[in-house]
This record gives structure tokens, C-alpha cells and sequence, in this order.
């Protein structure tokens, strides 16, 4: 049974607005109804077409009147924060993506017309350090070692409270995506705001994380087909293949300057106070040791291949934000030819 | 003064072969003796100018981020590029290493290389990738399995990852071994690699078996690796155990040139050394779940070790000089 009345909360960010706004071209789909506390720019809310905006706060009940009187069927929580572009206040993101989480649990199980719930999580809730397994697969135990406080944290409470949901209403199909880092011409994440850096990207002196990014589009085809078939379950959902970070910054033009272990501290500090960057613990650990997913049971369980590699994403980025490159792939090109040239010309 | 003073390079002084060297000087310049014809104008030769272009063309890939990494981080063309090569001076002209039963190695299914392990230094490890890498007709890369405290050190972590090392856990044997790579293996640790010189191929506790039920899990053959010469590169006389605590090292070695020469004490005594790959023990007779039975995998651990200790011993015995072989 395909869902009819479905809601997305968080739709003034970019996947749940963009989500709204796929699910609303979809003729299957009866109404869409997107929550959020503040309105989607009116770039988006042009883009969600007929889909219905409702402008609540999750962590407040009213939200269960929402879900009741309109009937919805299907819930789709795509609001918790995992990889925020800009510094913000640390307790109100805590507050959203927790409190809210409960709250909107607790709202569909008093609804026993809700059957679905999709939850967009984040594969950060695996952690990052140096005694990983080289890809992490769904059956790996989270919330293992990660930073006490931190969205990773954040995003491992909340598939905790899901699990108990879970418990709580065997009869609702629930769907949990963990996202690697989106990239993409038009997303705004930590990530996307560190590779376009002025020139010189900062990086920690000895490490090269391995990178698995996920091409905003391949995110939200993922999000619309939990939403249109039954596929319970947990799955990991990132791009083909791996970037070091240093091949990273090289495709995208960039410099690396590393810095020294004990030097990353105050330097993310001062990205904090000078609002270029959010960094926090869990970032660095990123950077430092970075972090793959085994998506098999994505490609066969869920029946989704994205159509991005994490190369092709990264490069879709590169190529959509002009990142003007401080080495021009093709200039060297060019110079690697007259170099050539003049060696045919003494032969 | 009329005449320079011929100096010797070999330290020896009889002018017999101060005029031998004269000799060979003069006949080494063939360009002035008449009797040959000009030398022909090519000044780069052809394969000069290729090794330039794919030097050139390699400089632009590694600048532009042309390049390919697979999940675990491993970077072939640094590998081959980079990595090796130096390795391969050392593993020809250092350690002269001689390599025998290359026949054992599959030609492209995964197979799991258990390896004895010392030296103080991993350098016995990097050896038999070179060994592999140069003497596998079809040159496969090994890869291997480290301890997590290579990936907490910054720059060697990292290169580690880039030269084909990962974790050595159960998830990622496993998964290398189902994608069909040879996987090096040295379960006896940093025991083995930092026994006392005293101990010298008595082969130490092979840790819990975890790679013979990697192994079991996957159905890939077990190839027992059996290394002589690792030993004397680095004879590790005593431990200062308070250094090692300070720095966080598993032990801090005294060999007979190191820590009171410094650098110089770096440097590997040039021992003569012989890899040799054992038969493979098959692992796919087991039914389904076979590793969850101990005993069955104390006994495989068990055979393998056996099968080393056995070889080192073989080997020893036919070697006559640790330095000569």
C-alpha cells in the first residue's frame, strides 16, 4: 500500500523542503503536509508546489493534532540535524533533535492511523577513530565511542527512542536512513562550506581521512522510494567509493595546509568564533580518520543504487559551486604538454 | 707538487692497483679513443623520455587527485610509484631476500598469508609484500593487517592505510578476503616482533585464533609464510621499559647499535634472508559454522604454527652464515 497522507517535518531545510517538493509532483501521493518552525525561503516554498506548510513546532503536543485531524499515514522525520553548515547554538539543536524526536513519536503512537515512519539519521552515529573496521556495516553497534555531546550523539538518542517506538507500535513500518555527508551543487553542509575554503584548506597534519559522500539527489530519490514502497529496516546510504581527504581538496583546486595535532584545538576554535565553520569534536575526528559504509544492504534489501559516486558527487560540487581551483587541472595539463614538446623538440 | 696523489677508494694501498685503477679509468672513456665511431646525436634516449613523460604525467595525476583508492584507503599507483621502490633497494641489494614456493600463491582468489613476525621492527612485513608484489607472475599486491596502534600514529597511520594495511579485526579479514585479496597476517604480535634476541625464531602464542575463523568464515585457504634473516636486523638485547611507558610504546629496544649511536643505529644489519611460502591449508572442508567450534580452530592455529616453526627450522639448518645465507 502506497502512503496517501504524509508528513515531513523539518521542511525548511534542504532535504525536507526538497523532499516536499518531490513528494508533491507525485500524483500517488494524496497530500503533503511539511512542519517546521520557521517558513521555507520562498524559493522552496515555490518549489513544494501543492504541498501544504504548517508551520509547528515539533517538541511542542500540538503537533499530535496535526497528525490526527489530517489523517497522516505516513511521517517522515528528516528534520534532525546531523551536519550543519554554520555555527549555531549547540542546546537548541540538542533540544530539536531530541525533545522533538519524542515528541513526534509520541504523537504517531497515539494515532493509530499512522503505518510508516521514515527517519533520516546519519552514519556519524558509528563514530570515527582509529580501531574502526575499514567500512562500517547496519549490524555494527552504534553510539559506541562517540563525543558525549554532538549531533552524532544526537542522532544515535534519537534511533534509540525510534527502536523503542518500534517496540512500542510493531505495526508501523519503520525506515531508518543513515546518510553519509551530502555534497552536491545546491546543499549546504559543514562539509561543502570546508572545501571552498579561500585557497588553503586546513587539515591535520599526518592523517588522510577516507571520505564517502552522497549526492544530494541520490539523498532524496532514497527519502521519496522509503516513502512510496515498504522497506523496513536500517540502511546505510552512501556514494560508491572513497576520496582520500588530501585527493579531495586536490580535485576541488584547493591547497591543504596541515596543522599539527595539538594546534587543531584552538584553530577549530577560532573557525568557531570567526562563524566560517561549525567544528566540533566529532568533525575533527572525522577529518583526522574518516569514516565508509558498506551500502549492500541498500543496493539489495532496499533496491536503490546511487546514481553518484562519491567521486562523481564530490566533482558534481566542485563543477555546480564554480570553485575556481588554485590548480588548474587543465593549465597543468597544458604545461605537462610544452614540457613534453620541448623534450620531442631536442630529440 | 708534479704529480697528484692517487688515492685509493678501497683503502688499499699497494700501487699495484693504484695503476689498475689508472687503467680503468682511462679505458673508461671511450668517447676519446679514436678507434670508436662518433657518438651519435641522441641526447635523451627514447626510454629517457618516456620514464620523463610518465613521470610528468604521474606528477599531474597525484596534483590533480586523478587517482583511485579503494574503501580500505589503498592507493596502488603511490604503492607501486612511491612506496615500493624504495623498499625494493633494501629487499635486493640490503637483505639479498631469496624467495621460495611463489608456486603456493593463488593466482587470483583470495588466500590468507600467515606470517612469523620479528625484527623489532616491522620490516618483515614490508619484505613480503615486496616479495609478493615482485615474485607473484601476475604481481598481486598483499595486503595486510596491522595493529590499531600503527593507525593512532599520525603519518604512519595514514601511509599505512595508502600501502594496503587496514585493522586487524574479524570484519575487515573478512571482507578482503571475500573480495579475494592475498591478506598478510602476523598474529603473534608485537610478541613476536619484540621478543628478545635470545628468542630468536621461537615462534610466540599466535593470539586467539581470530584469523583462522576469518579464514573458516570465508573458505580461503591459510598459507603458512615463514621468514629467516627478520631476526638479526635488529637484535633487541634488552627493553628499557620506563622509555617505552613514557613515549607509549609497547617496548623500547637496545640492539647492539641502538639508542647509544643514534641515527646510526637506524640502520638494519645487512643479514641474508629467505621468504618461504608453505602449502596452503585448506579451510572450505568445514561445514557452516565451523569457526564458532574452538576446538577446531585451536587445532588450525595450531597446524600453522607448527608448519612454520617446522620451516624456520628447515631453513636454518641449510643456512650457513646469518649474513652470507
Amino acid at each position: 500500500m502506497a502512503a496517501h497522507i504524509v508528513l515531513v517535518t523539518g521542511v525548511s531545510g534542504y532535504l525536507g523542503g526538497h523532499l516536499a517538493a518531490r513528494l508533491a509532483d507525485d500524483d500517488r501521493i494524496e497530500r503533503v503536509i511539511g512542519v517546521d518552525t520557521a517558513a521555507p525561503s520562498p524559493a522552496l516554498a515555490k518549489l513544494m508546489g501543492r504541498a501544504e506548510f504548517v508551520r509547528a513546532d515539533i517538541r511542542n503536543p500540538l503537533i499530535g493534532k496535526v497528525i490526527a485531524t489530517a489523517k497522516v499515514d505516513t511521517v517522515v522525520h528528516a528534520s534532525p540535524t546531523a551536519h550543519p553548515a554554520g555555527p549555531s547554538a549547540r542546546p537548541l539543536h540538542k533540544e530539536m533533535n531530541v525533545i522533538g524526536t519524542m515528541q513526534l513519536l509520541a504523537a504517531c503512537q497515539r494515532s493509530p492511523v499512522v503505518r510508516k515512519l521514515v527517519v533520516k539519521s546519519t552514519t556519524a552515529v558509528y563514530g570515527a577513530g582509529p580501531r574502526d573496521p575499514a567500512m562500517f556495516t547496519e549490524d555494527m553497534p552504534i553510539n559506541g565511542r562517540l563525543p558525549s555531546s554532538g549531533y552524532a550523539q544526537d542522532n544515535a538518542e534519537v534511533e534509540a527512542y525510534v527502536r523503542g517506538f518500534g517496540r512500542r507500535r510493531p505495526d508501523v513500518d519503520i525506515t531508518t536512513l543513515r546518510f553519509t555527508n551530502l555534497i552536491g551543487p545546491t546543499v549546504d553542509t559543514v562539509l561543502t562550506r570546508y572545501f571552498s575554503l579561500p585557497v588553503a584548506v586546513p587539515t591535520v597534519l599526518g592523517r588522510d581521512a577516507r571520505l564517502q559522500m552522497l549526492h544530494s539527489e541520490d539523498a532524496l530519490a532514497v527519502l521519496h522510494r522509503a516513502v512510496e514502497q515498504d522497506v523496513p529496516g536500517v540502511f546505510n546510504v552512501g556514494g560508491d567509493g572513497v576520496l582520500l581527504l588530501s585527493q579531495a581538496i586536490r580535485r576541488a583546486g584547493r591547497v591543504a595546509l596541515p596543522v599539527p595535532g595539538p594546534v587543531v584545538g584552538p584553530v577549530t576554535q577560532l573557525f568557531r568564533r570567526t562563524r566560517l565553520l561549525d567544528f566540533g569534536p566529532e568533525q575533527v575526528r572525522f577529518l583526522n580518520f574518516g569514516r565508509v559504509v558498506d551500502t549492500t544492504r541498500l543496493k539489495t534489501v532496499f533496491g536503490y543504487v546511487p546514481r553518484w559516486t562519491t567521486r562523481q558527487a564530490f566533482d558534481d560540487y566542485v563543477h555546480g559551486r564554480g570553485l575556481r581551483p588554485v590548480l588548474d587541472p587543465d593549465r597543468l595539463a597544458a604545461a605537462e604538454r610544452g614540457l613534453l614538446n620541448a623534450v620531442d623538440l631536442l630529440r | 707538487m708534479a704529480h697528484a696523489r692517487v688515492i685509493p677508494l678501497h683503502g688499499n694501498t699497494t700501487s699495484d692497483t693504484a695503476a689498475n685503477g689508472r687503467r680503468a679509468r682511462q679505458t673508461a672513456r671511450p668517447g676519446q679513443t679514436p678507434t670508436l665511431a662518433p657518438p651519435p646525436v641522441e641526447p635523451p634516449a627514447p626510454e629517457l623520455a618516456d620514464r620523463l613523460a610518465d613521470l610528468v604525467a604521474f606528477a599531474r595525476r597525484r596534483l590533480t587527485g586523478e587517482y583511485e583508492v579503494d574503501e580500505f584507503g589503498f592507493d596502488a599507483e603511490l604503492a607501486d610509484n612511491v612506496l615500493l621502490p624504495p623498499l625494493r633497494r633494501l629487499y635486493q641489494n640490503w637483505f639479498r631476500v631469496e624467495v621460495i614456493g611463489t608456486h603456493n600463491l593463488p593466482d587470483e582468489t583470495g588466500a590468507l598469508l600467515v606470517a612469523n613476525h620479528s625484527g623489532t621492527f616491522p620490516i618483515d612485513a614490508m619484505m613480503t609484500a615486496v616479495a609478493v608484489r615482485d615474485n607473484h607472475p601476475r604481481g598481486r599486491f598483499l595486503r595486510m593487517l596491522g595493529a590499531d596502534l600503527i593507525f593512532k600514529t599520525p603519518v604512519l597511520g595514514s601511509f599505512a592505510r595508502k600501502s594496503g594495511q587496514t585493522l586487524a579485526c574479524n570484519a575487515d579479514a573478512e571482507r578482503l578476503l571475500r573480495d579475494g585479496h592475498l591478506v598478510g597476517v602476523w598474529p603473534e604480535g608485537f610478541k613476536g616482533i619484540g621478543k628478545p634476541f635470545r628468542d630468536r625464531y621461537k615462534l610466540q602464542r599466535f593470539g586467539r585464533g581470530g584469523f583462522v575463523s576469518a579464514a573458516l568464515r570465508t573458505g580461503t585457504p591459510i598459507i603458512p609464510v615463514s621468514i629467516v634473516g627478520a631476526e638479526e636486523v635488529y637484535p633487541k638485547l634488552a627493553d628499557l621499559k620506563p622509555l617505552a611507558r613514557l613515549f607509549g610504546f609497547p617496548y623500547f629496544p637496545v640492539t647492539p647499535l641502538f639508542p647509544h649511536f643514534g641515527l646510526l643505529g637506524l640502520v638494519p644489519l645487512p643479514s641474508k634472508w629467505f621468504i618461504e611460502f608453505g602449502e596452503p591449508i585448506r579451510t572450505d572442508e568445514f561445514e557452516a559454522g565451523a569457526e564458532e567450534d574452538p576446538m577446531l580452530v585451536f587445532n588450525i592455529t595450531d597446524q600453522v604454527r607448527e608448519s612454520i616453526q617446522q620451516t624456520l627450522y628447515r631453513l636454518l639448518s641449510q643456512r650457513n652464515n646469518v649474513f652470507l645465507g
